[in-house]
């Protein structure tokens, strides 16, 4: 009785909209006429007849496939590096919490700034170096990079810390025991580190590729998608799809495919998480 | 004692990389124009110019936007701590037929796409005469909220001693009273966690308010500054002092609550 909340939450905020969702992919919908149904035709004409799907699709893929390794290894080498027991450490952890705290559209504002060509912290640091930097959100090759390096200043968050807790959990006599057979801090880190963190790396691999198959505000707010549809993602999109342009079907059946892609993607991972994956 | 040197070394450099932003952003805000086009970039502004924070006020509608945001975050949290909090104590301290299959079935719903409910959802709000009206974005709230509170929550409740509960049944306590006046005073740590990232999440949610108001005066501050940047194209120091000041309530929670934030992260990652 007490889970009735969720349960009245769950059909109607989840079950009765992905159903309809469903239906609403087999229909020409624009919200003010009631749905006409045209078969798979909204599915045919996406994967068919419909480039900028495919760029959106290929730019979302180029974001996660980047980002997601990139940010797990660098947090992970923060949480190894303020794991050291020495004084001061907790003002570091801090001090690299913070930026992850800065999100959404206040985040976007930020680095459009930092990203300015001419004034920009980042260009005239590169300047002041002898380098003359990109031209970063509007050159269509860095607008990716550039949206990569933006999400990279929140290593330090939430994931860092629970790496660090997990670092926190491995038993001393490990480490010991490589001592023992003459290993480095390497073989240490081959052996111990890596083995004990893997659930936890992998726990966040899922998370993190959902998170970046979501990607939108920082595209909306900075490049509108562009330059020459570099940045347009899937989710922005389909956002356009459904409120700028009313196709409710068409953008009905991009999120299906999502959904469908997302499943995929995470067995994958599950299945492939079974050669590297150690539950100590 | 070399190698503890490098490691602060280390440490220090990266945290001037992490720092600069910000600093970067206050500087922005506090100068001049023709400072702010200059190079190599001046940290210290000549003079401070305050003006710069008086303009945000000029350009938008500041206080309407905050007290929207306010209203709506305000809101969404109550729901999320009552609803998601009764939900959890059914999972955790209670005993029923099919609980463990619903649960994982709360889990599965962290893994599904928002974009696959959002339009459905769009449709019967917009039947129910809700748009540009802060219902479609608080109502949700209180019928349990997201997935991940209550998973929070009960991961919390599991460790509250279930002899104390047993005690209070035999009292004659009903289930109500004891989720209320037990569970709850005892789970104020987990509740000020899922109020921080309710928060937080709320706060900065910009897709929400973007497809359901669309009329200025019910508009948030993350719609107005997402707004500003497409007519202001050029006035860094004004819009860095708008994101400073849309930025500042979530600063100040996170430095006097930082061991929620962290609590609260540690505490999801560990157990799966």
């Amino acid at each position: 009785m007490f889970v009735s909340p969720w349960i009245i939450g769950f059909l109607i905020f989840g079950l009765y909209p992905m159903v309809m969702s469903f239906y609403y992919s087999l229909t020409r919908y624009d919200v003010l006429r009631l749905p006409q149904y045209i078969g798979l035709q909204n599915y045919q004409n996406l994967l068919f007849n419909d480039p900028d799907f495919w760029i959106s699709i290929w730019n979302t893929m180029f974001y996660t496939g980047v980002r997601v390794p990139l940010a797990i290894i660098l947090s992970l080498l923060l949480a190894v590096l303020v794991n050291q027991a020495v004084r001061g450490v907790r003002f570091f952890r801090t001090v690299f919490f913070i930026p992850s705290i800065v999100t959404g559209v206040v985040l976007s504002v930020l680095w459009m700034w930092m990203f300015n060509p001419q004034y920009g912290l980042i260009n005239s640091s590169l300047a002041a170096l002898g380098i003359m930097g990109p031209l970063w959100l509007q050159s269509p090759d860095w607008s990716k990079p550039a949206m990569i390096i933006m999400s990279l200043w929140s290593v330090g968050g939430p994931r860092m810390l629970v790496f660090l807790a997990a670092l926190q959990n491995i038993p001393g006599q490990l480490y010991e025991a490589i001592e023992l057979d003459g290993g480095g801090w390497w073989a240490k880190f081959r052996h111990v580190t890596l083995p004990s963190l893997s659930p936890v790396i992998f726990l966040w691999g899922i998370l993190e590729v959902i998170g970046s198959f979501q990607v939108f505000v920082e595209a909306y707010v900075m490049t509108e998608g562009g330059p020459l549809n570099s940045t347009l993602f899937y989710n922005l999109y389909l956002y356009r799809r459904a409120f700028d342009d009313f196709e409710m079907g068409y953008a009905s059946a991009m999120a299906w495919i999502l959904l469908v892609l997302t499943l995929v993607v995470t067995i994958v991972q599950i299945r492939l998480s079974k050669k590297w994956v150690h539950y100590g | 004692m070399g190698k503890k040197l490098l490691l602060y070394i280390a440490l220090s450099l990266l945290a001037v990389i992490f720092v600069m932003p910000f600093l970067w952003m206050l500087s922005t805000s506090l100068k001049a124009d023709q400072q702010i086009f200059t190079m190599p970039p001046v940290w210290i502004p000549e003079t401070l110019v305050w003006s710069n924070y008086a303009r945000v006020f000029e350009v938008m509608p500041f206080f309407t936007y905050f007290y929207n945001s306010t209203v709506i975050t305000g809101l969404t949290i109550i729901g999320s701590l009552l609803s998601g909090s009764l939900v959890a104590y059914a999972f955790g301290c209670l005993e029923w037929r099919g609980r463990d299959t619903l649960f994982l079935l709360v889990l599965a719903t962290m893994m599904l796409p928002m974009q696959v409910t959002m339009i459905p959802v769009f449709v019967l709000f917009k039947d129910l005469g809700w748009l540009n009206t802060i219902k479609p974005l608080t109502v949700p709230a209180f019928f349990g909220g997201a997935a991940f509170n209550i998973f929070l929550l009960r991961q919390f409740f599991k460790t509250i001693p279930q002899s104390l509960i047993d005690a209070a049944r035999i009292d004659g306590c009903s289930e109500l009273r004891i989720w209320w006046s037990i569970v709850m005073p005892l789970a104020k740590p987990a509740l000020a966690t899922v109020a921080i990232m309710t928060f937080m999440f709320t706060w900065n949610d910009f897709l929400g308010p973007l497809i359901y108001l669309s009329e200025q005066s019910q508009a948030t501050l993350a719609l107005g500054l997402a707004s500003l940047v497409g007519q202001h194209q050029t006035d860094w120091s004004m819009l860095m002092a708008a994101s400073l000041l849309m930025m500042l309530p979530i600063m100040l929670l996170f430095f006097f609550f930082q061991r929620f934030f962290i609590q609260g992260f540690t505490m999801s990652g560990i157990k799966e």
